[in-house]
């Protein structure tokens, strides 16, 4: 590009005899974006989108990129009160595995406010059965040598129903994130963890001081405190300044606003625990850690195929027990099944993309992915999981626990997607 | 064998250093709190209420602050038929909401605070950390001590005269004390639960 073209092109084109002479592009990519075949490539009449100091300094997105967050439909959020409540990932307009940062799923079990919380004075404090209870600045939390991972997040909450139309409705609920931090156990074995501890109640700085118990197992396992979120500091609605990791677990032991751990010797029944108590072993088993769940994302409910053709699968498939080792997918209703592709490195407790090259007869037909994962664990389908609890398995079946369940899209053959469950 | 090879990295260790504990700090970072400043920071209370601060209350205290400290404004002046949960029982199922109650926020009575939870702890606890909405953490000990013992009587737990302190409060007969299952014992590389598909 020569020095006058670059002059011409830092200028707006609101030139009309351009605007004229770059309508006919315009217009075809509105009409359908994959016709491409016009004698003009659409990219010769380009508009220049103005630049200003605040956009050099920190970017933003196209505005022809629009996915945003939605409430989870029983409930708004923010409610009546202001509270934050339940808010879905737009699943099916990501790609690849890392959930950009804006588009993380929100949850809180009452509901909560976000605070603003200075970095400067917050502190975490570890206490209670340990030999030296700790206070620690955020920036000497920073000099522990730290650990930079990959995990997912997700709601227990995460359930399809007969009344979804979208994946995002059906699985939005989880999102995934490369988080950076210091691992508990670092902290725990700094403060001398007593003999008799086996739980930890976590708590976190906001108005309600959100609480929950993990187990010392776990806590020394692989939980991480995180500051960091995706190369940048942990955003306000993800826990600014600091945040418990509890890799695998239910969303709700991910305590945000982390200020104070306390070492204990059982249980500690907190509000967040509460809510999730369940008088059945077995249920209570498959709750508080996800078992291995897949979905497929395209082509997936309320999308449209444009005719018979080369298309890709393509969608997620995460554990809370590990990593995932296998994907299969399924486009005849589950009675063969292909092995997908791993598109994406496939962490410990972490979304991997998974993807399929298909090409569709334009016959209508039923899709469907299932997942492996380290441990050799199959993602069952919800009639395994109904025979399994010895329930009939109607629309309404609520899988007990943490539902990790099979997916299925029809795709109707006007190319029409839409919830197998419906 | 782990034992085994700890003590004797440690052999070494305490012959040129001198460290004396098998748990010393590694890195030194972080300060000692001091006994006052874990009291004010530790609001957890143990079903067992053994962090349960001296004070107490009555039922008949807690229906005067329930309405004084704002409770109703959100919980309806009942407990039941406003815009946050139903805190009493014996409410309209939620989805049959009657004439002039739309809108509110109704808990079937297994998902009521004082019917579900298994400990009276728990509702002291998130009473003393979580409410009212906007002034939370700002209710006296014998305030939370009456609003608990409130809740409690009005859904038949707890007669109307009982006092709730620290004695009282964690023995409180709950209904549902054995209405839930222990989480297994969380292991590394273990299923969830054995055998489910």
């Amino acid at each position: 590009m020569d020095r006058n073209n670059r002059a011409r092109n830092n200028v707006p084109q609101t030139n009309r005899r351009r605007f004229l002479k770059g309508g006919a592009a315009v217009a075809g990519l509105a009409a359908g974006a994959v016709q491409s075949a016009k004698a003009v490539p659409p990219e010769s009449e380009l508009k220049v989108k103005g630049t200003t100091k605040e956009l050099i300094a920190y970017g933003e997105r196209s505005r022809f990129v629009k996915s945003i967050r939605t409430p989870v439909a029983e409930r708004d959020s923010p409610d009546a009160f202001g509270l934050m409540f339940h808010v879905n990932t737009p699943l099916a307009d990501l790609v690849g595995s890392i959930t950009p940062s804006s588009l993380h799923y929100l949850a809180t079990h009452r509901g909560s406010f976000i605070p603003e919380i200075d970095p400067q004075q917050h502190r975490l404090m570890i206490h209670g059965m340990v030999d030296r209870p700790l206070i620690f600045t955020m920036d000497e939390l920073k000099r522990f040598p730290s650990v930079t991972r990959v995990h997912f997040l997700e709601c227990i909450g995460n359930r399809a129903k007969p009344t979804h139309k979208t994946v995002t409705e059906t699985h939005g609920m989880t999102s995934n994130s490369e988080w950076t931090g210091v691992l508990l156990s670092t902290l725990l074995k700094e403060c001398g963890v007593q003999n008799g501890a086996t739980w930890i109640v976590t708590e976190g700085a906001e108005e309600i001081k959100g609480a929950s118990s993990v187990p010392l197992g776990k806590a020394m396992d692989d939980c991480l405190i995180a500051w960091g979120m995706n190369g940048e500091p942990i955003r306000p609605q993800q826990g600014f300044p600091l945040r418990i990791i509890v890799p695998g677990f239910e969303g709700i032991f991910q305590t945000k606003y982390l200020r104070r751990i306390k070492v204990v010797d059982r249980y500690y029944m907190t509000y967040n625990d509460y809510g999730h108590i369940n008088p059945d072993p077995k249920t209570t088993a498959l709750g508080n850690q996800m078992g291995p769940k897949s979905v497929i994302t395209y082509p997936s409910g309320e999308q449209q195929l444009s005719g018979p053709g080369a298309y890709e699968i393509s969608g997620l498939a995460w554990s809370g027990a590990g990593a995932i080792r296998n994907v299969e997918v399924s486009t005849d209703g589950g009675k063969n099944w292909k092995q997908a592709e791993l598109r994406t490195p496939a962490f410990r407790m972490a979304h991997v993309r998974f993807a399929l090259p298909w090409r569709w007869d334009g016959k209508e037909c039923v899709i469907l992915s299932r997942c492996t994962d380290e441990l050799g664990t199959i993602q069952p389908s919800r009639a395994q999981a109904a025979a399994y609890f010895n329930k009939p398995l109607t629309p309404d079946f609520r899988v007990p626990g943490a539902d990790n369940t099979i997916q299925s899209w029809r795709i109707m053959s006007n190319g029409s997607v839409r919830n197998e469950f419906a | 064998m782990n034992l085994l090879k700890r003590n004797w990295l440690l052999v070494p260790a305490i012959v040129v250093f001198g460290i004396a504990s098998a748990q010393a700090q590694n890195y030194g970072i972080g300060r000692t709190p001091t006994a006052e400043e874990i009291r004010a920071w530790d609001i957890s209370i143990s079903p067992t209420g053994k962090e349960l601060p001296a004070g107490k209350g009555t039922a008949k205290e807690g229906e005067v602050l329930f309405k004084q400290k704002g409770c109703a404004g959100c919980h309806g002046p009942t407990g039941m038929g406003a815009a946050a949960p139903a805190l009493v029982k014996g409410g309209p199922p939620a989805g049959q909401t009657p004439k002039g109650m739309e809108g509110m926020h109704m808990v079937p009575d297994t998902g009521i605070m004082a019917l579900r939870s298994p400990y009276a702890t728990t509702i002291w606890d998130y009473i003393n950390r979580g409410m009212p909405l906007n002034k939370e953490g700002t209710l006296k000990v014998d305030e939370v001590y009456a609003i608990t013992a409130y809740l409690l009587y009005k859904n038949d737990v707890i007669k109307q005269d009982d006092v709730m302190d620290q004695q009282s409060l964690p023995k409180v007969n709950m209904p549902n004390k054995n209405g839930f299952a222990d989480m297994p014992e969380w292991k590394h590389g273990a299923p969830r639960l054995a055998g489910y598909p």
